[in-house]
């Protein structure tokens, strides 16, 4: 921020000086020209885009103002991390100008933003693993009810009833189950949690969010990639992380069985498919945790990119458009590669179309 | 006349040295009774419902006890003394009454680099090395190890300086009156800086008890411990909110920030006590 107003406190100053050439009448003609051109550099290096929030879009985001700014010289973007909740509060206080999230505003808070109205646009999919460190099992499949008694450690040996019911051909060994979990508040867990609560009613008792009360004896690790360190130095362990951090760290995964009864392994591809068999609302809110589809993996969750839709400076108004119009449409080429999920065509169609609603003055 | 103008110039240089240095301290009281008073105030909802009594921590139910948290504080920031002090002690016993002149400096300069070193990086060698490496995992013991190596440096440079302005006669006549160095310590060096020792300590465990990301890191973690076993994971106050801070909506924030306010208040009391037992044990010194 700093350097930017004295960016264009400076560059303010040269045209200014300029200018003042120009009223003298004896300007030479390098000169003028020369002041045309800072005026042009000036203009374009005013812009500069702040935005904060979801950790878990943050390597999207990273790649994407890279090959964006690269296109658009003199654009800057900032996006720091900090969690979902950081990036809707400092939205609300108008500290950002745009902001990262996993989850919408409550209703309760969105009176409470600064801004008016705001738009909500999906920029990604992704899938939630279930990692695991177990030797002689390369394939595991896991039902909702396994899963969510696994987690709240009902079942605490790898080869228990349930595990085995869920897979019938595999050699299950006599090993303790070792739980690993966020130590963070985080929408990772906030999803995972809201999923099993969906889909194992009855049995799921930690309810959902951010953090929850989970047992004792269970460990929990920094982030996704504490999370993924600690189930790849831990025999027996299993964890939730998300794909690409549980793909870096080298880790297996199980197949988890959707709403079709078909066990699915998580993927770029069937984190997509999620997204086609969702209900979307009006606003582009939805959830893709528990999709139909025979394709869809079903532990899948999205981020949003809130901005406000009265924006009240042109110049920012015009880049964060076009920055959100590259978000949705070309910079999905990039998701794959990072093990996000690009938006499935009748996502990224609403989200292009929603475009228009974002009004720059 | 040129004499009462010098004084009178002294007396207004005076005037405004006094009010700079009043409004400096008044400043500092205000920072301070500032934030006390805006934090417990957004604090305020969350003191009600049993958050000193109760060990539930429970956002989807909306109930904050914090005792665990306060529990795993003043655990770790306990195991933390309990090494810390002995090796500090003895470090700058050795560095004042035993090590050679050329060995006292660069051990000096040593261990106040150690203060230097961020508490981030002390955390991930706990994570990577004590915790996995050596098996210990991530537990109260973990974390008080990790917090005690961090306040080795600032209390052996206090008790460092302590000792050292033990006047040199009293040593003298101790080592003349046929004690050994190591009666000469306890005859004469320890009375002598007691009070000075006791505020090295407090400061130490001051620091302690407000650590944040290594104790975060190392801690596990775990709600609703308290027990005594070293090697169990919990939880201490500024990690909690360290982890969940950036994702917390009300009353969980609430919540958190009555974690502060606690903490704040702790510490404060910490403080109070050490300046009383340092001025207690300074009179009676001067007493005898």
């Amino acid at each position: 921020m700093k350097k930017t107003i004295v960016l264009s406190a400076l560059a303010a100053l040269s045209v200014a000086s300029c200018n003042k050439k120009d009223e003298g009448g004896g300007a030479v003609k390098d000169d003028k020209s020369g002041a045309k051109m800072t005026e042009g550099k000036a203009e374009s290096g005013q812009v500069s885009l702040d935005a904060s929030g979801s950790t878990f879009q943050k390597a999207y985001q990273e790649a994407s103002i890279e090959g964006f700014t690269k296109a658009n010289q003199g654009m800057k973007i900032n996006y720091g991390g900090g969690g979902s909740g950081k990036g809707r509060q400092d939205l609300a206080d108008q500290v950002v100008d745009f902001a990262g999230a996993d989850s919408p505003y409550k209703d309760a808070d969105l009176a409470k933003n600064k801004g008016g109205d705001v738009l909500y646009f999906p920029i990604l999919l992704g899938a939630i693993t279930l990692s695991y460190n177990v030797d002689g099992v390369d394939q595991l499949q896991l039902s909702p009810p396994t899963i969510a008694k696994i987690f709240q450690r009902d079942i605490k040996k790898w080869n228990d009833p349930a595990i085995a019911a869920d897979n019938p051909s595999a050699k299950l060994p006599d090993a303790n189950i070792v739980v690993a979990h966020r130590s963070d508040g985080s929408g990772t867990t906030d999803n995972f949690t809201k999923y099993l609560d969906k889909t194992a009613t009855g049995v799921w008792k930690l309810k959902s969010g951010s953090t929850v009360e989970w047992p004792a004896d269970t460990q929990a690790g920094n982030g996704n990639p504490g999370v993924a360190q600690i189930v790849k130095s831990t025999k027996g362990a299993i964890g939730y992380v998300d794909l690409s951090d549980a793909k870096a760290s080298g880790l297996k995964y199980a197949s988890v069985k959707n709403q079709g009864g078909k066990f699915v392994e998580p993927s770029a591809d069937s984190a997509s498919a999620a997204g086609d068999g969702i209900e979307v609302k009006d606003n582009l809110l939805f959830s893709a945790l528990d999709p139909k589809g025979d394709a869809a993996y079903p532990i899948t969750y999205q981020s949003w990119v809130i901005a406000y839709a009265k924006q009240t400076d042109h110049a920012k108004g015009t880049a964060l458009k076009a920055y959100l119009k590259y978000l949705v449409t070309e910079g999905q080429a990039q998701l794959k590669p990072l093990d996000f999920a690009p938006l499935p065509k009748s996502l990224a169609d609403k989200a292009v179309a929603q475009l228009d609603k974002l009004q720059v003055p | 006349m040129q004499l009462s103008e010098l004084r009178g110039h002294q007396h207004h240089g005076d005037r405004a040295f006094r009010t700079l240095a009043v409004g400096a301290a008044a400043l500092v009281v205000l920072v301070l009774g500032l934030i006390a008073v805006t934090m417990t105030r957004r604090a305020w909802p969350a003191f009600g419902d049993a958050f000193f009594t109760s060990t539930r921590w429970s956002a989807a139910d909306g109930i904050f006890g914090a005792l665990p948290f306060i529990w795993g504080t003043l655990y770790t920031s306990a195991i933390a003394i309990a090494i810390a002090v002995p090796v500090s002690l003895g470090v700058a016993l050795f560095v004042t009454q035993v090590a050679p002149p050329w060995l006292k400096k660069p051990m000096v300069s040593m261990i106040d680099l150690l203060a230097v070193v961020p508490s981030v990086v002390f955390g991930l060698w706990g994570v990577l090395v004590l915790s996995q490496h050596f098996g210990l995992g991530r537990s109260f013991l973990t974390a008080g190890i990790i917090l005690a190596i961090m306040i080795v440096p600032i209390i052996t440079s206090l008790a460092r300086e302590v000792i050292e302005t033990t006047p040199a006669a009293e040593k003298e006549a101790a080592l003349a009156l046929g004690a050994t160095r190591w009666e000469m310590i306890g005859a004469s060096v320890l009375p002598h800086s007691k009070g000075g020792l006791v505020g090295a300590v407090m400061l130490g465990l001051g620091r302690a008890m407000g650590e944040t990301i290594a104790a975060a890191l190392v801690i596990g973690s775990a709600l609703g411990q308290i027990t005594l076993n070293p090697f169990a994971p919990g939880n201490s106050m500024p990690a909690v909110i360290a982890n969940e801070w950036g994702e917390a909506d009300q009353p969980h924030k609430a919540a958190l920030i009555a974690l502060a306010v606690t903490l704040f208040v702790i510490t404060i009391a910490v403080n109070l006590i050490a300046t009383a037992i340092v001025q207690r044990s300074m009179k009676r010194s001067r007493g005898t």
